[in-house]
Parts: C-alpha cells; structure tokens; sequence
C-alpha cells in the first residue's frame, strides 16, 4: 500500500511543482504590475503545497530523499505529473484558461481530500482548499473577462480553450492505483471530481460567452512519466542550479 | 504611461487591520473594475496579513482639500487652545475619559 501512496501523493505534487514553475515564468513579465504579483503569488502558493506534499512523500517513501531531492533530482521519466500543467504558457488568455481547467479539477479534488483516511494527506489538502478557492476564484475571472470581454479577447480565449482541451481527459484518468487508493479511503472518487469540474466549467464558460470543445481526442501518459516535449525543457531550467552546484546552501 | 487611454483607472486602497479598526489610506493600484480592484489589492497590500477587510475606491472620485488653502483652513486653529478638553478637573476615580 505504501508504494501507491507515495506514487498517489508524488502524482498531486507533480501537478502543483510543474504549474508552479510555469506560472513563474511570468514573473517580471506579467502584462500589469498588479496581475504580476497576483499570479506570482498564486504560482508560490502552488510551490508551497507542493513542498507539503514532496516532503510527505519522501517520508513514505522511508528512503531519506527531502523536498529537494525529490523536486530537482529526479529524470523526466520519473515526474507523473498531467501533461497539462507543462504546457507552454501562450499569451495570457492561454495561462489563464490552462489554470482554470486545473483549478476546476483542484479544489474539489483538495476538498474530497481532507476526509481521506489518510490523515497526512487530509491535513495537506485542508491547508490547500482556502488557497485553492481563491485560485479558482482568479482564473475564472479571467476566463469571463476574456470571454465577454473584446472580439480579439473573446477569439483567444477560445483558441486557448481549443488547444488545451486534449489535455483535460488526463486528470480524469483512473488505473490500479487510483482504484486501490480510493478503495482504501485515501482518494476521492474521480468520477465526482469530473462532474464537479464539469459543473464548474460550464458555469464559467456560459457566462465567458465561450463554447465548451466536443470531448475528442484526449492526451495520455503524463501519469506513467511519458510526458510532452516541453518537459524536458522546463526541467532543464527547474533543476540547472541544484545540478549545477550540487548541495549548495545559502 | 498614467496619459494612456488604455491603462486601466487608477484606484485608492483602503486596508482594515483588524476588526473594529478603521480602515486606513494603504496606497493606490490599477484595475479594470471594482472587483479586480479589491483582488489586485488582496495580493498587492494583504500578503503579509496586513489586514481583513478592503475598501477600495476609484481615484477619480477622492476630492481633496488644496494646499494653497492651508493657512485659511487650520492656522484659525492655533490660538483656540480651549477647544481641547483640558480644563475640566478630573473626578476622582473616572478612569475612561
């Protein structure tokens, strides 16, 4: 059982480190000084979970490897996170809808998680639903601004929509360790995480003026280490100092 | 850049430290509206818990007194000392005055 745990909670860090250091990206190029430090902000608040989680799964892993080690010593094939979240940011109706599909799935799944029978796990996401809210809260915002916003607004908003929407299938997916965890009452069910997401989107894209894409065909493999292209680049920059100079402090 | 039509208005922001407190002048930001006034001013002037409560009000709207009045407006003031409360004896035993 511990092994799936720790592949469960390394699966809910991924997302979070991975997004986080997109979001980051931003910083200092944020298209207003405000929106700079809003998103800034959230990307940290995403870091701080994730450092939760790390450090919880290098504790059930029992091998001694800290938050570091397991946030920048890692190889490409072993990161688990949704080929979602490492998607290039685009232009900022792009970052901002890419968020909304996460935050959608988020926050219900952060509050399905604290009665997980794992207390740990319970405490994390308890610590993370306020956030979360205010995350959702954020994105959807945008979502409608850009929605119901100006034709050229409204056009990229839904491009963003279009493209990323191959992406959403992923977060949804079950396998034996979903089913093992969520059996044991670790995990929440993802068939109710899907249909607060859904509920949620369409929510927000109805009064976005946005048209939800026809579910197609969905991208896969995140979950098993396979990831997109732009992994390895986004790697490559999150973990070039720590392998750099390794075991510094400062 | 403030000459830009396409910059988003200019808003006052106004922090509540804590409950029962006034809120208090903190600084000014831009937004396209109300609601992402008080967002941007939640992540701009609340990330150290500096307060729970915000007010925020476009700058357009706050009139302000002119210096050039100054010396008409608050020097009358000077000579009216009476107008402290200072030269009442204190009951004995009043503690909240």
């Amino acid at each position: 059982m511990s092994s799936k745990l720790l592949t469960y909670t390394l699966r809910l860090a991924d997302d979070i480190l991975i997004l986080s250091q997109r979001l980051g990206e931003w910083c200092g190029h944020g298209p207003v000084l405000e929106e700079d430090i809003a998103l800034t902000n959230r990307a940290l608040d995403h870091l701080g979970e994730a450092r939760n989680l790390l450090t919880y799964a290098g504790q059930v892993e029992g091998k001694g490897r800290s938050e570091d080690d397991l946030a920048y010593l890692r190889m490409e094939r072993q990161y688990t996170n949704v080929k979602l979240v490492e998607q290039p940011n685009g232009d900022y109706a792009h970052t901002m809808v890419r968020s909304f599909l996460f935050d959608a799935y988020h926050l219900p799944l952060m509050q399905a998680l604290t009665k997980s029978k794992d207390e740990q796990l319970a405490a994390i996401a308890g610590k993370s639903v306020k956030e979360a809210t205010y995350h959702l809260r954020a994105s959807s915002e945008w979502i409608i601004r850009f929605g119901d916003g100006t034709e050229e607004s409204h056009q990229r908003a839904q491009a963003a929509l279009e493209d990323l929407w191959t992406y959403t299938g992923e977060l949804f997916e079950g396998d034996a360790v979903l089913e093992e965890m969520t059996s044991a009452g670790m995990a929440p069910d993802i068939a109710s995480i899907k249909e607060a997401w859904s509920k949620t989107v369409d929510q927000v894209l109805a009064e976005a003026t946005l048209k939800r894409p026809a579910d197609a065909f969905m991208m896969t493999g995140g979950r098993k280490g396979l990831h997109s292209e732009h992994m390895g680049f986004i790697l490559a920059e999150m973990q070039h100092v720590t392998r750099a100079y390794p075991g510094v402090e400062w | 850049m403030s000459n830009n039509p396409n910059n988003w208005p200019l808003w006052e922001i106004f922090i509540q430290s804590k409950r029962g407190l006034e809120h208090k002048h903190v600084g000014s930001l831009h937004a396209a509206d109300p609601q992402m006034a008080i967002e941007n001013a939640r992540d701009v002037y609340t990330r150290r818990q500096e307060g729970n409560s915000i007010w925020v009000v476009l700058a357009e709207h706050m009139h302000a007194s002119r210096p050039e009045d100054a010396e008409s407006f608050y020097d009358p003031a000077d000579d009216k000392v009476y107008r402290h409360p200072t030269f009442y004896t204190m009951p004995e035993g009043a503690k909240y005055i």
